[in-house]
């Protein structure tokens, strides 16, 4: 799954449609793995060729002078943004383990996908179980990604977001439900059910109107952290420890292979959205900043105009105030069906035709509509502001696993934990770096789980008997 | 098109030159015209705190390599071989932590040039004494939060301090020696990075062997007289040092606390 990162540039209409990876859901008891986000794929779009604002009238010559421009606008805004979601859902995680032991106790119960167990005599048989447990898993999220691609590739749109709708239903419903309820049982809290179900109603509801459709941008990353983080603390219940640490790794070795290969599922995900333009599906990706939709200038009666339905991208209608970044000219991407017009009917076409001459709309002459400056409010300072960085929700369910499992398993050490903690985050920062030099779709799980993962071993076996023998004579280093 | 500008004084959000980065854009893309070549913040700044902290890990890492190495190669019985492999630990940690910080200073600094060449621009993005500042504080959080997590984790628990004999004082010591850690990781950032561009080799062996005597002071540990009053003298000492070597006086000091230094004031308005 392609777990990635992607970076939208706000001021450049960019064909950066970042597609859904995979998701799967399996309904029914507690069994229930939903793949909130397999992520996006780190994309830079095409590098803003901010030289069009000082000689608009030229059509672009091509990726050459783009390259010898080395407008890498990134800043530490960017890194920031990604770090601080990804700590928070860690936080949640951490703290969840650490205070509510049921997500640490083990009844027995396992997913369907990893049906051996790990309490066995020998630790041959152990091994030997963890590593079918990894390949079962392994196997179904290639069957799923396959099924996923199959789905985009054919349109099948409808499907893909039905399935969305339901596993996200579900996560924001039953496994919140769950949660709440061994909080409760944990601090002791006596609630009656009235008001738990109006609290669970009420949480669910805006949470898939945020998700799906609009609402203001801070709820919907709230949201999607949480069920980030909800998704995380399943796979650290349900799965046992060794094959935690197997599929940890096995994926992200996975992601490299399916992001980077040229035959690779989600290579192909990728470069089939780019050809349609089409944009992200909803409840899967991460997103820092607000992303505006504008309709983009007259392009014809052949082409569809550029009105969203579902957008992901939470849309706002007018900016608050004069410092609201200046609206994101993306492609055209329509997600409602071609017959649909979105209600520019032929009459207001052929009267725009009328009126300002035919338009055909042809690459070149939309390409240069694209780098033309679009009538917007007078660049700030603070250039950052107008790019938003993306992360797909897969990464953060990860991460966060990664360091849930290093805070339940290590024999409660906060050391290792901590260590894990800033592995995985100096992995995000040298993907975010890959990014901008290499400016195409990256995976964001490798570099980070494999930090993580050395981390993790090292300091629980060398770092921490150290540690402790030090805390135990009050030396300090 | 935004010239670079360090005008922020927002240490953590400062666009830091990760050495990688620069490294890298110069051998990926070579510039075909130099003065085409508009480098806004250095290619993915990342927050240089984290980079810090981590090479600090790394260095502990390597340390409890070579010690659990020793230990098991050693005789588990002996207490006092075992004390003394640690104590020789501590001492190697401590060079250890000392190393890679000059090390991630040389290769910061080579990112640095190469970032100047290939710019336009005439001063470095960040300068070298807030990265001194970030790298003394990306090794005294640190360090700071793996001497005490685990002893805060354990004071909310229930137990007794100090109920087989031990000092009834250990967490109030702790909590003191490591708040005198983190100060002094920052204070040796400092004075580290100037005595390094100064090309003061004394004023280095001086921040090493002070390091390295706060962390055998500890050794005399539980008789906290004499492990954290050295401590904290040698703290103010550092922390004035490093206030000189930043380029505070007297003078600053004043206008600073009373909000009167103009070019400050100044450098930092933020037009409405």
């Amino acid at each position: 799954m392609a777990n990635t990162v992607e970076d939208i540039e706000n001021n450049m209409a960019t064909e950066a449609p970042v597609p859904s990876q995979n998701q799967h859901s399996e309904p029914g008891g507690t069994g229930v793995r939903s793949r909130g986000g397999g992520g996006g794929t780190a994309q830079n779009g095409q590098p803003p060729s901010t030289a069009s604002q000082q000689r608009p009238a030229q059509v672009v010559e091509g990726d050459e002078d783009e390259d010898e421009e080395l407008t890498l606008k990134y800043g530490a805004k960017h890194v920031i943004m990604l770090f601080v979601p990804v700590t928070l859902c860690m936080v949640v995680v951490v703290a969840t383990i650490k205070s509510v032991s049921f997500y640490t106790q083990n009844d027995g119960q396992r997913l369907i996908y990893t049906p051996f167990p790990e309490d066995t005599d020998t630790l041959g048989e152990r091994a030997l179980n963890s590593v079918l447990n990894a390949t079962i898993m392994i196997s179904v999220i290639i069957v799923m990604t396959m099924v996923l691609v199959l789905l985009y590739k054919y349109r099948c749109y409808r499907v893909i977001l039905g399935w969305l709708f339901l596993s996200s239903l579900l996560l924001l419903f039953f496994f919140s439900f769950i949660y709440l309820k061994e909080v409760f049982k944990t601090y002791n809290v006596a609630m009656d059910w009235i008001t738990l179900a109006v609290i669970i109603w009420n949480f669910g509801v805006v949470g898939m109107v945020c998700i799906h459709w609009k609402g203001p941008l801070r709820l919907q990353q709230a949201y999607l952290i949480m069920i980030s983080a909800l998704m995380a603390l399943v796979f650290i219940k349900y799965l046992p420890e060794w094959t935690a640490w197997l599929i940890l790794a096995v994926i992200s070795v996975y992601d490299l292979l399916a992001v980077l290969c040229p035959k690779g599922p989600l290579r192909i995900l990728v470069e089939t959205a780019q050809e349609r333009n089409e944009p992200i599906f909803p409840a899967l990706i991460y997103s820092s900043t607000m992303v505006w939709l504008v309709n983009m200038a007259d392009t014809g009666l052949g082409h569809r105009p550029h009105t969203r339905k579902n957008s992901a991208e939470t849309p706002v209608t007018e900016p608050e105030s004069p410092a609201a970044p200046p609206p994101v000219v993306l492609g055209p991407a329509p997600l409602s069906p071609p017959e649909d017009d979105g209600g520019f009917t032929t009459n207001w076409v052929g009267q725009q035709e009328h009126q300002l001459g035919p338009l055909q709309s042809t690459e070149e002459s939309r390409r240069e509509i694209q780098q033309l400056p679009s009538a917007r409010p007078p660049v700030m300072d603070d250039d950052d502001e107008e790019r938003g960085v993306k992360l797909g929700l897969g990464d953060f369910i990860f991460y966060s696993m990664l360091v849930g499992k290093a805070s339940a398993a290590a024999s409660g050490d906060w050391n290792t934990t901590l260590a894990c903690f800033v592995a995985i985050l100096i992995g995000l920062c040298l993907t975010l770096l890959l990014l901008a030099i290499f400016k195409k779709a990256l995976p964001a799980l490798p570099i980070s789980i494999f930090f993580g993962l050395v981390f993790y071993f090292a300091t629980d076996n060398l770092v921490r008997p150290f540690m402790d023998q030090l805390a135990l004579h009050q030396f300090y280093i | 098109m935004r010239v670079l500008s360090c005008s922020d004084a927002d240490m953590y959000e400062q666009c830091s030159v990760s050495p990688f980065a620069i490294g890298f854009s110069t051998v990926a893309s070579p510039p075909r015209r130099k003065d085409s070549i508009k480098v806004m913040h250095p290619p993915t700044s990342n927050t240089t705190t984290f980079n810090w902290a981590f090479f600090w890990l790394c260095s502990l890492l390597l340390s409890s390599l070579v010690w659990f190495i020793t230990v098991q190669i050693s005789n588990k019985d002996s207490s006092s071989q075992q004390k003394g492999l640690l104590i020789f630990g501590v001492v190697l940690s401590v060079l250890l932590q000392e190393t890679f910080r000059f090390g991630y200073y040389k290769l910061l600094k080579k990112a640095n040039e190469g970032l100047l060449m290939l710019s336009s621009e005439e001063t470095m993005p960040i300068s070298i004494q807030q990265l001194a500042y970030v790298s003394g504080l990306g090794f005294g959080f640190m360090s700071g939060a793996f001497s005490v997590v685990n002893i805060l984790a354990d004071s909310v628990g229930p137990g007794t301090i100090g109920i087989h004999g031990d000092s009834q004082h250990y967490f109030l010591s702790s909590a003191f020696m490591t708040m005198a850690i983190i100060l002094l990781h920052m204070f040796w950032g400092v004075v580290f990075f100037d005595a390094c561009e100064k090309q003061l080799w004394w004023s280095l062996a001086v921040v090493v062997s002070s390091h390295l005597l706060v962390s055998c002071l500890t050794f005399q540990n539980p008789q906290y007289v004499g492990s954290l009053v050295p401590t904290y003298i040698i703290m103010f000492l550092m922390g004035l040092w490093a206030f000189v070597c930043a380029g505070g006086s007297l003078r600053n000091l004043k206008f600073c606390l009373t909000c009167k230094d103009k070019d400050f004031l100044l450098a930092h308005h933020r037009p409405r």
